[in-house]
């Protein structure tokens, strides 16, 4: 294990797919830990599981009621529609 | 694991085929035509008897003998119910609206393939099924609910493995990524259809498969079925990964209102594990299954393309034939004066 592979591909219009990470740091320094061999971290800040995406990005409903105020959306994906 | 019951001649002849004669061979009794059959999607004798010979190829049933899996004589009947079943299916995907204009998606197969899938699947937000389980179902329709859905949790995954073999290089490594997912990433206990089995314990609910099998109806094994016709015929192996990648890109948000649900009647934590697994597992396999599976398969064998959109929108239609059948039942059953009219299901 200590030889793995990190990669990071990005989706576009979805989130970044990252094989090979322990653990997440979020911006205020939150470290979520992992033990699946790839996650999917979410670029468009709607989801309700931060930072996994949880696929809200496809939901039409939720865009225009984003509760969202930590600041985590700096990257937006573009709109999947 | 036991036979179902039979509930029709084709069911019926099925099973007397299997019972019979212990070393085979194993004829059925061609006691219906298939040309009486008005609609295979929703005909449960039809379904039935295609669903045991399916099992077969799976873990087969108590005093079966292993052997009746490869029986020339039940492939014969085999054949002649997917044939009925795979014209219904493909009438139901001519029916169904076709997808947006696509216009200039990129140079490459792949590229008009993964935009297909996602411009088929995006937007669709939660089914109409996964609405009403958040919000209105009472603890029985969710437990019925959970019993229609049993028929293929309980398999979860299974049918795709049969894929492995069929496909090469970056689309297979993909493909045993997720299934790697699915069978719980190296744990027994993190095992999909084992967290469903959990979540069934969890409410006094049997795990023994054909008990269920014993009350679905015949669009939830149908959609059933559809899964295995694609993975057990090599030459339908695009329309396979069709369907995967339909599958998991429409079923985190339904999960999510599905764990609401669960979450709202109170039932036990179990329940919400299954779902709240798959919100997270599934927007991971959904890219997994687009562009990395479909995307690189579509690449290596750019005559699959249309297979694999066939496969993403059979998915579709046949899953919402089966939701609009649960849909119905539920609508009857509180609205008894209206009566159970039109089920053909039955």
């Amino acid at each position: 294990m200590s030889a793995r592979r990190v990669s990071v591909t990005e989706c576009p219009g979805g989130p970044l797919l990252v094989r090979g990470a322990d653990e997440i740091e979020g911006p205020d320094g939150t470290i979520t830990a992992t033990d699946r061999s790839v996650v999917a971290l979410c670029r468009c800040g709607r989801s309700d599981r931060l930072p996994w995406c949880d696929a809200s990005h496809r939901d039409r409903k939720r865009r225009s009621k984003n509760r969202r105020t930590e600041g985590d959306g700096e990257d937006r994906a573009p709109e999947a529609t | 694991m036991r036979l179902p019951e039979p509930c029709g001649p084709l069911s019926e002849g099925v099973v007397r085929a299997l019972v019979a004669q212990p070393d085979g061979p194993h004829a059925v009794s061609e006691t219906r035509a298939m040309g009486d059959v008005s609609d295979p999607l929703t005909d449960r004798d039809l379904q039935l008897a295609l669903w045991t010979l399916y099992e077969l190829h799976y873990r087969g049933f108590d005093g079966v003998p292993p052997e009746a899996e490869w029986d020339p004589l039940l492939i014969v009947s085999r054949a002649a119910l997917e044939r009925t079943f795979e014209h219904a299916v493909r009438q139901l995907v001519a029916d169904s609206p076709p997808a947006d204009e696509l216009g200039h998606l990129g140079d490459r197969p792949s590229d008009r393939v993964t935009a297909a899938l996602t411009r088929m699947t995006v937007g669709s937000g939660p089914s109409e099924v996964a609405k009403f389980l958040h919000r209105r179902a009472t603890r029985e329709e969710f437990c019925g609910y959970l019993g229609q859905r049993a028929v293929h949790h309980l398999r979860e995954s299974d049918p795709y493995s049969f894929v492995l073999p069929r496909i090469g290089d970056a689309a297979k490594v993909a493909l045993a990524e997720l299934q790697y997912d699915e069978y719980g990433g190296g744990r027994p206990d993190r095992l999909h259809q084992e967290l469903f089995a959990r979540a069934l314990r969890s409410l006094d609910m049997s795990t023994d498969l054909t008990s269920y099998v014993d009350e679905a109806e015949g669009a939830t094994l149908a959609s059933v079925n559809l899964l295995s016709l694609f993975a057990l015929n090599r030459r339908l192996r695009g329309a396979a990964m069709g369907h995967l990648a339909a599958f998991e890109a429409t079923s985190s948000l339904p999960c999510e209102r599905i764990l609401r649900g669960a979450q709202r009647l109170e039932l036990p934590p179990e329940v919400g594990d299954y779902y709240e697994e798959h919100v997270v597992a599934d927007a991971v396999h959904e890219q997994l299954a687009i562009r990395s599976i479909c995307g690189a398969l579509v690449d290596a064998e750019p005559d699959l393309a249309d297979d694999v959109l066939f496969g993403a929108t059979a998915c579709l239609a046949v899953d919402g034939l089966a939701g609009e059948v649960l849909l119905d039942g539920w609508r009857s059953r509180r609205t008894p004066s209206r009566g159970r009219d039109v089920r053909a299901a039955g």
